[in-house]
């Protein structure tokens, strides 16, 4: 017995299968994309960089009601507010530190009036110190950017918010 | 005779086969080892007492970042502790999404620990193979959280929402178009679930192949029989559990044991090892794939049959949804006191433990009437292991080290925390 498994391992068998496993690969369809011509699909969940959000008329959505201040676990967001001219309460500084944002989106539930959201940008960095916290006017810049992508993702999940 | 004396060696903490940031102190005679001893605390990152300075909800997000490689996992443990000590319980539906996600952790886990310990072994090519498998389930994560890794998505009464009925697509390319772009997008019709389906029929094929690469191959065996044996007494006292455990031959699994969401109406069996080396912890993890695999068909199947809530009806704990927020005066308080202040817990304290991909997780809590924990304990498997990695090693060689580290299937943020 010992004998033929010793006259099997010399054929190599197990190892010429893992080699016609591998072989095989060689001639099928690449699984990888070609990125960054190609991307992933990204699911109307996704959660990436964050971005304010206007009404139609241009008036933005943020009511400084500091929902988001509030629930942010990593503390990323402080908000200063006023009360503005006509009466509304409107914040003055808006800002998130993205190094100390988890991503967890908890900002954009509690917000009651859908300002904050997660938009689906991924691909971003930053060059210069300083240039992690968003300012109340790039966060409204990448809304204004993207508002027609994140309406759209959340129409489609609607029902399940 | 020259004085040949012991010296100490470092391995880490920036090993490629370290995994993480494991610092190993190796005193060695010529190529055998004579101690070891492991440095943890390099990834350190305060959960426990961070988690006292917020309100229950804030810590589901660092629960994920534990155990980088079985998120889900971490936060059902975390959760179910919660849900204990408030005395409530998920409803049915989000018990069987909790398991089957728990599933899906599960096979992410233990390839990534194939493809690694594969890596470290000298078995390229099935980590490449490994992570494209990961892609898919990771794709599922994405669908239903939002994120690919650090979820966020079990919520105490519940999982946040429910399972989406479509999934985003590829888009048409230069590369991919026609029939390609038809083929990449043939799983992706359907709803979540269809796509998980069109996994577990696929995936036992690639078990298959990873066993023809690796079960049989006689360097893969060289390099894990007969390595890092721990008898079954041994195991138990030093706190083995998981694979670990079932590797040496003991049966000790949760999900039967002390069965929890809904795996007492699911079936499945326990692969246990016999020799409790290396190699029969390798069968046990690749055995584990396929029990998995079988928990999620089954998954699959109830859910497509039993549409229902997936949260709590209670708006003391569970956010109302947005409609209604948006609508109703009540809702509307209910959801500014949640996000606030949360909800407060009664005193006392809970342990609540899920079998994780590397054994049993568990959370502590003692709450004292607010919202906040008053104290989190946070019990890790992988630190049980490590803290037998003296033993393991003593008396092998240097090599032979990288394949109990990969046996162990570290990974540091659980460790550290
Ligand atoms: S995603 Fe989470 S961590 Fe980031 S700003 Fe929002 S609440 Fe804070
Ligand atoms: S972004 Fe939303 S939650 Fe945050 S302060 Fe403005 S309105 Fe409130």
């Amino acid at each position: 017995m010992k004998m033929f498994k010793y006259l099997k391992s010399l054929t190599l068998k197990e190892l010429l299968k893992g080699m016609t496993v591998t072989g095989k690969y060689f001639f099928k369809r690449k699984f990888t994309i070609r990125y960054p011509e190609e991307k992933t699909p990204k699911s109307d969940r996704f959660r990436g960089l964050h971005a304010l959000r206007r009404y139609e008329n241009g008036e933005e959505r943020c009511i400084a009601c500091k929902l988001c201040e509030a629930v942010c676990p990593a503390l990323a967001i402080s908000i200063d507010s006023e009360q503005r001219e006509d009466g509304t309460r409107r914040t003055t500084k808006y800002e998130i530190d993205l190094f100390k944002c988890i991503y967890c989106g908890f900002c954009e539930e509690s917000c009651p009036v859908d300002s904050i959201v997660l938009t689906d940008i991924h691909e971003f960095h930053f060059e210069t110190e300083g240039r992690n916290v968003l300012d109340k006017q790039q966060l409204l810049a990448i809304g204004d950017l993207r508002e027609k992508e994140v309406a759209e993702c959340r129409q489609n999940d609607s029902e399940y918010r | 005779m020259s004085d040949i004396k012991n010296y100490t060696i470092n391995f880490g903490p920036q090993h490629p086969a370290a995994h993480g940031v494991l610092r190993l102190i190796l005193e060695m005679d010529g190529e055998v080892i004579v101690h070891a001893d492991p440095h943890v605390g390099l990834l350190h990152r305060g959960t426990e007492k961070l988690a006292e300075s917020k309100p229950f909800n804030h810590s589901i997000g660092y629960m994920d970042r534990l155990d980088y490689v079985s998120m889900m996992c971490n936060e059902h443990g975390y959760v179910k502790s919660i849900e204990k000590l408030l005395n409530i319980e998920a409803p049915i539906r989000a018990q069987y999404i909790r398991t089957m996600f728990d599933e899906v952790t599960r096979i992410l886990n233990h390839l990534m620990w194939i493809g690694t310990h594969g890596l470290d072994l000298g078995a390229m090519t099935l980590f490449l193979y490994a992570f494209r498998e990961r892609e898919y389930l990771m794709d599922c994560y994405e669908a239903v959280s939002g994120a690919r890794m650090h979820a966020a998505y079990y919520r105490p009464g519940g999982v946040y929402r429910d399972l989406p009925d479509y999934m985003p697509k590829h888009a048409e390319s230069k590369w991919t178009k026609g029939k390609a772009l038809k083929q990449v997008n043939s799983w992706r019709e359907g709803s979540l679930l269809d796509f998980l389906e069109h996994f577990t029929d696929y995936f036992p094929e690639k078990i298959a192949e990873y066993n023809t690469l690796l079960t049989d191959n006689r360097i893969w065996k060289q390099r894990t029989v007969n390595i890092g044996i721990v008898s079954p007494e041994r195991a138990l006292q030093l706190g083995f559990t998981g694979p670990m455990l079932r590797g040496s031959g003991i049966e000790w699994d949760l999900r039967k044991k002390q069965t929890y969401a809904a795996y007492d109406k699911l079936d499945f069996d326990i692969p246990v090892g016999v020799n409790g080396d290396s190699y029969d912890r390798y069968l046990v993890r690749m055995e584990e794939m396929v029990q998995s695999n079988k928990i999620i068909k089954q998954c699959v199947k109830w859910l497509k049959d039993n549409p229902g809530p997936v949260m709590l009806d209670d708006y003391k704990v569970a956010p109302p949804n947005r409609e209604a927020m948006k609508n109703d005066m009540e809702s509307m308080i209910h959801h500014f006191k949640l996000f606030t202040e949360g909800y407060t817990v009664p005193k006392g304290e809970a342990y609540a433990a899920v079998e994780a991909p590397k054994g049993e997780f568990g959370v502590y809590l003692v709450a004292d009437d607010s919202n906040k924990p008053f104290r989190m304990k946070i019990r890790a498997p992988g630190f049980a292991h490590i803290s037998a990695m003296n033993e393991m090693v003593k008396g092998s060689m240097l090599a032979d080290v990288v394949s109990v580290i990969g046996t162990m299937d570290i990974v540091f943020g659980e460790i550290d925390r």
